[in-house]
């Protein structure tokens, strides 16, 4: 059963990269992508019907364990069972489905959002008692100069600090962005490669 | 154009190959990273005070460019179950993408089964917690606090919305170590965390716990194509300089 899963791996695998490169040679191979792909997506669909049965099974054991926390589980399954039956029912595109959306989920949302202001700058306040470091100084009086540099004081910009502050942004800030990138691109291609060959199989079997 | 592409991943397809086969002869040299000491570390006590981790493997989505951070979280979660899969508390995994979750089910249901304790495995192990990165964020949060966990392992794709699971973890004295492949969620994880990990650090867990020597031949290689880029680079700024291109 493993070679089976690693070999229809592979070759899918390689079926859509040789879609990619190789379609000027073999035109049939750009057919065979999008039929890989969309097979990819349809499969996708299907995990996410999967994956809202896992919360409510880890929600429901919950529940009926009398787990911390349950009564929050209890209102999530009924939250999630009575929405999934008011979209089937009632359609996605009707205003009682759109209420919920523009109603409650973009706002909860939003209100996340906002915890998360705090949440980070309780974060920075904390950085050096968690870690004293040259490293979260630098990190910390950029935060500082950039925050000093952008946002509009009632006296006006701070001599030099909003020149100071555009420059670690367009040219430090860019440039270690476009490091940082380039080493995680080359990390995704050579973890990439690791799945094509079947060295990492996250897909099944010991 | 397309050819050159193809004929630099054969390259370095190749050259994966050959170190691979070379990395398997020769041990392997790193150097330290303190948040994959750390993490060994805490796997271990982990199993010793019977508590038990949680890896978050973020919502990064296996069809498109967040998919290598993905990868590599499930790679690591695959070492961890096998490392952790005796403990009186086993290791429970989180996804903000179903079909991350799936293979996240997946891997530690392999993971149990090549440490020789498959009866074991309890489906509910590895979860969905929600369907967008806000809506993870918000249902792991619980997870650290709630299941006696000692470590929190954020490592895939993440935003700034990491900011809310490290706070949460935090709250209940976990430890947490991260690395997102995601700019604004490294920022935030160098603030939130004890130890984070910088960039391509992300992908060298597997290396650093012993994965195997494919994952240290993919260090290899990717410490020979960056320090290709570097020369080209330089050498495409003297060009530049010198009035050639």
């Amino acid at each position: 059963m493993r070679v089976i899963t690693v070999f229809i791996a592979i070759v899918s695998g390689l079926a859509v990269l040789g879609g990619y490169f190789l379609q000027d040679f073999f035109p049939v191979l750009t057919q065979v992508q999008t039929l890989v792909l969309n097979w990819a997506i349809i499969l996708a669909g299907v995990a996410a019907l999967g994956g809202i049965l896992n919360l409510i099974s880890v929600h429901t054991g919950k529940v009926r364990h009398s787990e911390k926390g349950s009564i929050y589980s209890a209102l999530l399954v009924v939250s999630l069972v009575v929405t999934f039956a008011l979209g089937i029912i009632l359609r996605p595109e009707h205003s009682a489905m759109k209420v919920v959306m523009s109603g409650i989920i973009i706002p909860t949302e939003a209100a996340l959002m906002g915890i998360l202001t705090i949440s980070l700058l309780y974060a920075a306040i904390r950085l050096l008692r968690r870690r004293v470091d040259v490293m979260s100084i630098v990190f910390l009086l950029t935060a500082v100069f950039i925050l000093l540099g952008s946002a509009t004081l009632p006296f006006g910009d701070i001599p030099l600090i909003g020149t100071f502050a555009r420059w670690v942004t367009q040219v430090g800030a860019l440039g270690g962005m476009r490091g940082i990138l380039i080493g995680v691109a080359l990390g995704a291609l050579t973890t990439g490669l690791r799945v094509l060959f079947g060295a990492d199989r996250p897909y099944g079997g010991s | 154009m397309i050819i050159i592409e193809l004929i630099i991943l054969a390259v370095i397809a190749f050259l994966l190959l050959v170190i691979t086969l070379w990395k398997r002869k020769s041990p392997a040299k790193l150097r330290e990273i303190p948040a994959l000491a750390q993490l060994s570390r805490m796997l271990g006590l982990s199993v010793e005070d019977g508590t038990s981790l949680h890896i978050s493997l973020g919502s990064g989505n296996l069809l498109d460019v967040r998919g290598g951070s993905a990868l590599a979280g499930l790679a690591m979660l695959r070492h961890i179950a096998e490392r952790t899969s005796v403990s009186d508390e086993p290791p429970v995994a989180s996804a903000g993408d179903p079909v991350l979750g799936l293979l996240a089910q997946d891997t530690l249901q392999a993971g149990y089964q090549t440490a020789g304790v498959k009866e074991l495995y309890a489906h509910t192990s590895g979860r969905v917690a929600g369907l967008s990165p806000f809506g993870y964020a918000a249902g792991a949060m619980n997870i650290p606090q709630d299941e006696n966990v000692s470590v929190n392992i954020m490592i895939g794709h993440f935003g700034p919305e990491v900011s809310l699971l490290a706070e949460a973890s935090e709250r209940g004295s976990v430890t947490n170590l991260g690395a997102s492949d995601n700019l604004a969620g490294q920022a935030v994880l160098f603030a939130n965390t004890q130890e984070s990990l910088i960039g391509e650090e992300l992908f060298s867990t597997g290396a650093y716990l012993g994965a195997g020597a494919s994952h240290l031949a993919s260090l290899t290689v990717q410490d020979i194509l960056r320090w290709l880029i570097i020369l080209a680079l330089l050498g495409g700024a003297v060009a530049k300089f010198m009035g050639i291109i």
